[in-house]
């Protein structure tokens, strides 16, 4: 199949997990959409980058998942959680995820001009991430969304920067800020969680 | 043996042996050492030349290469490098004192050390993705165990992490931009991304609001650490960018952004200063008069001064901070918070310590015989010359952080007439809290005695230097 057109699977993805993120209650939902925005990501980035390096920023972006799973795993769900499925507020949150991607698909023409060459698909779904990644952030101090959050601009920052920057030390590093960013999440998440005082107190 | 594998691996090495010390005192001993060797060495060893130790001949080569990139420490980062681990070192050996040696070794070493790649990683752009990760080193500093994180971790963590792709955007703009000088858009669009990305690293006004919750939040001496380490490394990093950028270091519109932000951070932090009721805060609140400073030092004019200015307020800002931080400690231990209600009267149960709160407060204001006046002093004059307007509203924020030192002095001696006096430090802490009040005074009236350590300073950069 054409690249073009996995890539633009690959925005659609993004333009339909990246407002989802937002509005799931259950852990499994978010920690699972945002494996498919990594794994969309990927097949953006593999369009400017060999494969080998692609492949390490969905590796790194899996692994902090899974680190985050299993610290999330490790707790006991909060009474809240274990009620709706939606979280309150998901017609503004889907709203203003959709004023994100509107902005990523309106500002994506003149982005194409200042950078020939990057291609329409690269820039929709890098700014759908950075918007509705920011719009996230404003939304909550919970831990596990301000986390992905976090997560979600990076790697909309990073699909956009690998057209203009293909050294392996910024990937690596980049992957690295990645991967702490997921652990110090899931440090976060322990000390945050009711459950790690009882395990604290108890040692 | 190459400069960063001393001064960029070592220190990672000890920080991952602390880590595996449960030990307090030994893990400040272990730190404090290695911060100490470290500067000694970047002072009295010269780079790039072979020195010859009985048989043996060691040279320490100033580039290390890793994928495809280099790691640069070059002689003129010698007396930088003896600087930061000096001052380090005094943070390591207090951390004991404080009690948050077995954090603040491991994790701080490691912040410090991420901060010294930051200045030696090439392209020097780079270097943003270095202080991100020390910024994301530094959580678990912040979010002891059995505390939630709250709010001012939070945004620490999201302005930390914003502004890694502002920086790294801006510096590819900015390629752009000398490839083409006469595209007045792009030149504005770097300019910007690049502003955005420094008002996110430095708490900019009016992104500084996660610096006084966090002062609430977390242990005072570890976020004294950061209010030290982070914005200090980084301005040497921004200082880079126009260094190497001779129309953002010649654009007037640039030096009326950095007079503009510097003196909103003084005012507003000034002002801010003044009217806090928690000790923490006030700390938290002169630190971002500080890096407004330091901001607006940059606009002073030639630039060969602004950098004599900010290089003078390394010493004084890093000893003023580390004494005023270990103070708070103390206190924060004797009460149940650093709120005036709970530390009222202090003064006669730690008396250093509180001597030691209320002078590092009037050194921060540039009060004169403390260490922060001669930089204060030179700011003064290079903007005086330029805008009355200025000096004055810098003067404004002054009598804030005057106001916050005598309204914190005026609650800590507010103890009732019976109340006995006596020493309720340790004697490992007087010792601590004696020297550093001494060396406020020594680096007040004597400021020449760090003279031969700052001349060498402003080689680090070609161009700003000269």
């Amino acid at each position: 199949m054409d690249a073009t057109l996995f890539s633009w699977i690959a925005v659609g993805a993004l333009l339909l997990a990246s407002p989802l993120l937002m509005i799931m209650r259950d852990w499994r939902w978010v920690l699972g959409l945002l494996a498919v925005v990594y794994l969309a990501a990927f097949i953006l980035v593999s369009r400017h980058w060999p494969l080998g390096m692609a492949v390490v920023k969905l590796v790194t972006g899996w692994m902090g998942i899974a680190a985050l799973g299993m610290t999330r795993l490790s707790l006991a769900p909060p009474e809240a959680e274990k009620g709706a499925f939606l979280v309150e507020g998901s017609f503004f949150r889907l709203f203003g995820a959709a004023l994100a991607l509107l902005i990523a698909v309106s500002g994506a023409a003149a982005i194409e001009k200042a950078i020939p060459g990057i291609g329409l698909p690269v820039i929709v779904g890098g700014l759908a991430l950075i918007g509705t990644g920011l719009f996230q952030l404003g939304m909550t101090f919970d831990v596990l969304r301000v986390v992905v959050g976090l997560l979600v601009v990076l790697s909309g920052f990073e699909v956009i920067y690998a057209v203009v920057e293909t050294s392996i030390l910024v990937a690596a590093l980049l992957s690295a800020a990645n991967l702490g960013l997921a652990l110090a999440g899931s440090y976060l998440f322990l000390r945050s969680s009711p459950a790690a005082e009882e395990v604290e107190e108890s040692l | 043996m190459t400069a960063p594998a001393i001064w960029i691996g070592f220190p990672l090495a000890v920080a991952a042996l602390a880590l595996l010390i449960p030990n307090e005192r030994v893990n400040a001993a272990l730190g404090g050492v290695a911060a100490v060797l470290l500067s000694a060495i970047a002072l009295f060893i010269p780079f790039d030349s072979a020195l010859l130790i009985g048989p043996f001949s060691v040279k320490i080569a100033s580039s290390f290469q890793i994928l495809g990139r280099s790691l640069v420490l070059d002689p003129a980062n010698g007396a930088l490098l003896a600087i930061l681990y000096g001052l380090a070192a005094l943070w390591f050996f207090g951390s004991e004192a404080a009690g948050v040696a077995r954090r603040l070794v491991p994790l701080g070493l490691g912040v410090l050390a991420l901060m010294v790649a930051s200045i030696a990683v090439e392209p020097f752009l780079f270097a943003a993705i270095f202080i991100e990760i020390a910024a994301l080193v530094s959580i678990p500093l912040i979010t002891p165990p059995g505390q939630a994180p709250g709010r001012g971790v939070m945004r620490f963590l999201i302005y930390q992490t914003l502004a890694m792709p502002f920086i790294l955007f801006a510096g590819w703009m900015l390629e752009g931009v000398e490839s083409s000088p006469g595209d007045l858009a792009l030149t504005l669009q770097a300019a910007t991304m690049l502003g955005m990305g420094f008002a996110f690293l430095l708490a900019v006004f009016p992104l500084y609001n996660w610096m006084p919750m966090l002062a609430e939040e977390a242990s005072p001496f570890v976020v004294g650490f950061l209010f030290w380490c982070l914005p200090t490394i980084t301005i040497i990093f921004g200082l880079g960018f126009l260094d190497r950028y001779a129309w953002l270091r010649s654009s007037p519109v640039m030096a009326d952004t950095l007079q503009l932000t510097g003196v909103l951070m003084v005012v507003t932090g000034g002002i801010w200063t003044a009217f806090q009721r928690h000790l923490g805060r006030i700390m938290a609140y002169a630190a971002v008069v500080e890096t407004g400073y330091i901001i607006l030092a940059l606009s002073v004019q030639p630039a060969s001064n602004a950098i004599q200015i900010i290089f003078l307020s390394l010493i004084p800002r890093g000893l003023g901070l580390a004494i005023w931080a270990l103070s708070l400690t103390l206190l924060s231990r004797k009460a149940d918070s650093l709120r005036f209600t709970s530390v009222q009267g202090l003064a006669r149960a730690l008396p250093l310590a509180s001597l030691g709160v209320v002078l590092a407060n009037f050194s921060a204001a540039g009060f004169p015989l403390l260490a922060g006046f001669p930089p204060r002093l030179a700011l003064w004059e290079g903007l005086a010359g330029d805008s009355v307007l200025t000096a004055f509203w810098l003067s404004i924020g002054v009598l804030g952080l005057l106001t916050g030192a005598v309204r914190s002095m005026a609650v800590l001696v507010m103890a009732s007439e019976y109340t006995e006096w006596g020493w309720g430090e340790t004697w490992v802490q007087r010792i601590m809290l004696g020297v550093g009040i001494l060396g406020l005074f020594i680096l007040g009236v004597f400021p020449q005695a760090v003279r031969p350590l700052l001349e060498g300073l402003p080689l680090i950069f070609n161009r700003l230097g000269q």
